[in-house]
């Protein structure tokens, strides 16, 4: 680093930026200076670098349907893909740019008062707000959440690693209370052009979730659901792009596998016991396909901060995600979606989680302490 | 409890250079140093002065809590210089070897008496805290690993393999103090070692660290407040062995030199503290600036090309200081030269290959990002290894307690600072907490 930047020089005030572009284009020339002498080559760079290429395929199959969904209320037929796509990236990338551009702002004023390196972190937060959110939001909303989230959520706690909550599902649930009308009905998951309305016959934009199986202009079939080509937040509908990011988080390990299959099956159970006790008529597999119960499995709820640290609490976590998420589909009416609630709830309870956890795990060691 | 343990957790680094089974030379050093610095728990009293003479076995350095512990001379000679630190501490003895060595006869009927005089009590570890072991407790028992895992560490069976008779003298010495216990190489059916009686065997098979008997200790007898168990190394054993076979002192092991940055790496015979510039042959003059390990590469002591070899170590390790950059090194599909236990690289797929490791940190220290477990599946003991380690960090006594300081040393966590993300120094924060509970405990 030029020596302006050092301590001393007088540019030091910038010494955060210049590192975190400085260690952006090449791995630092530092040395370990105590303890082991040789260290594995992953660093957080890598490993989050991966998390936003899992969630790449959502991000792209999002932006094509961005411009699909318009395309069908449109009443348009015959449209190219790559024109859907173009239409969708254009809508998409605004949302992009003012979720980098506030949150990393943050993020690199907050290193630089606390002396410290740039962390790594929001490069997935960022990458992840414009994927859960309506793509109609109002760009200042999304600023004002994820400033919110960025600061009371992350920075005030110590930044990257200290969080209690998911930053990204914090922008959410800003948006989510504090301009519910953007948040749901039938307009907002629809891009529309300005002056633009919906010309197809009786076109209704609702989420195939809050519909509950009414009819609509999309199918709502399992295939329907599975592929994507439905109504919802940009990453969140298609569940086997996100099946290709989970299959990469997997089999690098850095999401929990525990996490993942414990929200499914709390989710199936749930689901099931809905069917029994007839509160729907939604096939309680079909739970998983509908809104942004997949995305939260796979992306929010792994996420390995604010998750359980332990490995009994991570299977825990991961059955109340899913059992929390199908509840509240089940019986609040005027709600049709729980993910984003039960993976904030259990992100609360999470460090709660791991102290029973290692509550019993001391009590098991000092028996077998006085056994031995 | 079964003697033959499995552990499934674990390690194995795989650093290039290991030593070919050949003593390539036999040190002759002209001087020697005699080194407190590194002993736990011990106070430095110097009884010689420089010009002094001193014989295989004199006394140089005394304890001042226990004046009868002592640090004798692993050589006859003249004292030729103290070496003093910041604040006067003392950091070594330098003793000129004579050409004919002279040995001090010492008296063996009494086991404490004569390892205290010979200076071979300090090849005592007390736990919890790897201390200096304190001759006025009675241990639960004394625990041996007869092999290591660390990477590129020496082989036993090949150093100590024809020493079987002095390592069993020096068990049934020990076994006078308190109950024995042996930890053997699982995977090795044709162990030398097997025929040890007097004491408790035990087999242990895994990757590294199952060889530290740190690890092995909370298989066999996890330590619980308010006991202490003692530690040796096999070679100090033998060391201990000759001892009670010779009324004599004779410090000299054999020593594997390897790493990625030695030249034709193989054994040396040694003795301890001996200086580095006698290992000049094995870096030869090499423009690379190079990091010399006493020890090896996860928890050695670099001491420079003009160090002295550790006291109670059979093992350098020379390895490249890893001051290059790598243009956007992160983010590269494929790093063929890098070694990583993740996924997203490809080590995994060549299990056999050597790394030419060097001492890059390979990224920025970060808070903990991780959850436990990514660091729990490379420690084989039944401790929560992230949550000790911020136990330690907040200084917690009662949390370090309950998470288990009193079962490890920095050493044991030494694979999960390897793998950690985040790069954080785990080894040096575990060394504050127990530098903290011997203060507070005290």
């Amino acid at each position: 680093m030029n020596k302006i930047f050092e301590k001393g020089g007088k540019l030091y005030w910038l010494h955060s930026t210049v590192d975190a572009f400085e260690t952006f284009l090449h791995v630092p020339g530092t040395v370990t200076l105590k303890g082991s002498h040789v260290r594995d080559a992953i660093d957080l760079k890598r490993l989050l670098i991966l998390v936003v290429i899992a969630a790449a395929p959502a991000a792209l199959f999002g932006m094509w349907n961005v411009g699909y969904q318009h395309g069908l209320a449109m009443g348009q037929t015959g449209v190219h893909i790559l024109e859907y796509f173009w239409f969708g990236f254009l809508r998409v990338l605004p949302l992009y740019l003012v979720s980098y551009i506030v949150g990393l702002g943050i993020e690199f004023a907050s290193s630089q008062i606390r002396g410290e390196e740039v962390s790594e972190g929001y490069l997935v937060s960022g990458f992840f707000i414009p994927l859960i959110v309506p793509v109609d939001i109002p760009l200042w909303m999304l600023a004002l959440a994820v400033a919110f989230a960025v600061i009371f959520g992350k920075e005030v706690f110590g930044g990257t690693g200290m969080n209690i909550w998911n930053p990204a599902l914090l922008t959410r649930a800003f948006l989510f209370f504090s301009y519910p009308n953007y948040m749901s009905g039938s307009e907002c998951w629809i891009a529309f052009k300005k002056g633009e309305t919906a010309v197809a016959d009786a076109f209704t934009g609702a989420t195939p979730l809050a519909l509950d199986g009414a009819t609509a202009q999309y199918g709502t079939g399992f295939w329907d659901l599975f592929i994507g080509t439905v109504p919802g937040s940009v990453g969140e509908t298609s569940v086997i792009a996100i099946l290709l990011g989970a299959i990469l988080l997997l089999w690098t390990g850095i999401a929990s596998w525990k996490i993942m299959c414990g929200s499914i099956a709390g989710a199936l159970l749930v689901g099931w016991l809905g069917n029994l006790a007839g509160l729907t008529d939604i096939p309680f597999y079909m739970q998983l396909l509908y809104g942004g119960f997949a995305f939260g499995t796979v992306f929010m709820a792994t996420d390995p901060v604010t998750s359980c640290q332990t490995e009994c609490g991570k299977w825990i976590f991961g059955v109340l995600v899913g059992m929390l998420c199908i509840t509240v589909r089940l019986v609040n009416p005027g709600y049709a979606e729980g993910m984003m609630l039960a993976i904030l709830f259990c992100n609360t309870v999470a460090p709660l989680i791991d102290h029973c956890v290692v509550s019993v795990h001391i009590n098991r060691r000092e028996r077998k302490f006085k056994a031995a | 409890m079964s003697n033959n343990i499995v552990l499934k957790k674990g390690l194995d680094i795989p650093v290039s250079g290991c030593a070919e089974l050949v003593v390539s030379k036999s040190m002759q050093p002209s001087v020697v140093a005699v080194q407190p610095d590194g002993i736990k728990g011990l106070l430095p009293r110097l009884l010689v002065k420089e010009g002094d003479r001193v014989l295989c076995g004199s006394p140089v350095i005394a304890d001042k809590k226990n004046p009868e512990i002592l640090l004798t001379a692993p050589a006859s000679g003249t004292v030729k210089e103290i070496v003093r630190g910041e604040k006067r501490k003392l950091l070594a003895v330098l003793i000129e070897v004579d050409d004919c060595q002279e040995y001090v006869q010492f008296d063996t009927s009494d086991v404490k008496t004569a390892l205290m005089q010979s200076g071979l009590w300090s090849l005592l570890v007390q736990r919890p805290y790897g201390v200096l072991a304190d001759p006025a407790l009675t241990p639960k028992g004394i625990f041996i690993s007869a092999f290591s895992t660390a990477p590129l560490a020496a082989d036993t069976e090949f150093t100590l393999g024809g020493e079987v008779q002095n390592i069993q003298k020096g068990i049934d010495a020990l076994a006078t103090l308190a109950p024995v216990h042996v930890s053997l190489d699982g995977s090795r059916k044709d162990s030398a070692f097997c025929r040890l009686t007097g004491c408790t065997l035990h087999t242990f098979k895994g990757k590294h660290p199952a060889g530290n008997v740190g690890v092995q200790i909370s298989h066999i007898s996890p330590i619980m407040k308010g006991e202490t168990v003692w530690t040796v190394s096999l070679a100090g054993l033998a060391i201990i062995g000759r001892l009670f076979a010779t009324g004599r002192l004779n410090m000299r092991r054999k020593v594997a030199v390897g790493g990625p940055a030695a030249i034709c790496p193989s054994y040396v015979e040694a003795l301890p503290g001996t200086p580095m510039k006698n290992f000049i042959a094995f870096w030869g003059n090499t423009e690379d600036e190079l990091r010399i390990i006493s020890g090896d590469v996860l928890s050695g002591i670099p001491v420079g090309k003009d160090g002295y070899l550790g006291r109670d170590t059979d093992q350098v390790t020379i390895i490249r200081e890893g001051y290059d950059k790598e243009l956007l090194g992160w983010i590269r599909p494929i790093r063929f030269r890098q070694f990583s236990t993740d996924h997203s690289y490809f080590s995994w797929l060549m299990p056999w290959r050597k790394y030419d490791m060097d001492t890059n940190l390979h990224g920025g220290p970060r808070p903990f990002l991780m959850n436990d477990g990514y660091y729990a599946k490379v420690l084989p003991m039944d401790i929560y290894p992230v949550y000790l380690t911020k136990a330690c960090l907040a200084g917690e006594i009662d949390k370090m307690e309950k998470f288990g300081i009193y079962e490890v040393l920095p050493e044991d966590l030494a694979t999960c600072e390897f793998v950690d993300p985040s790069k954080i120094y785990i080894q040096d924060i575990i060394a504050k907490g127990i530098d903290l509970m011997l203060k507070e405990m005290a």
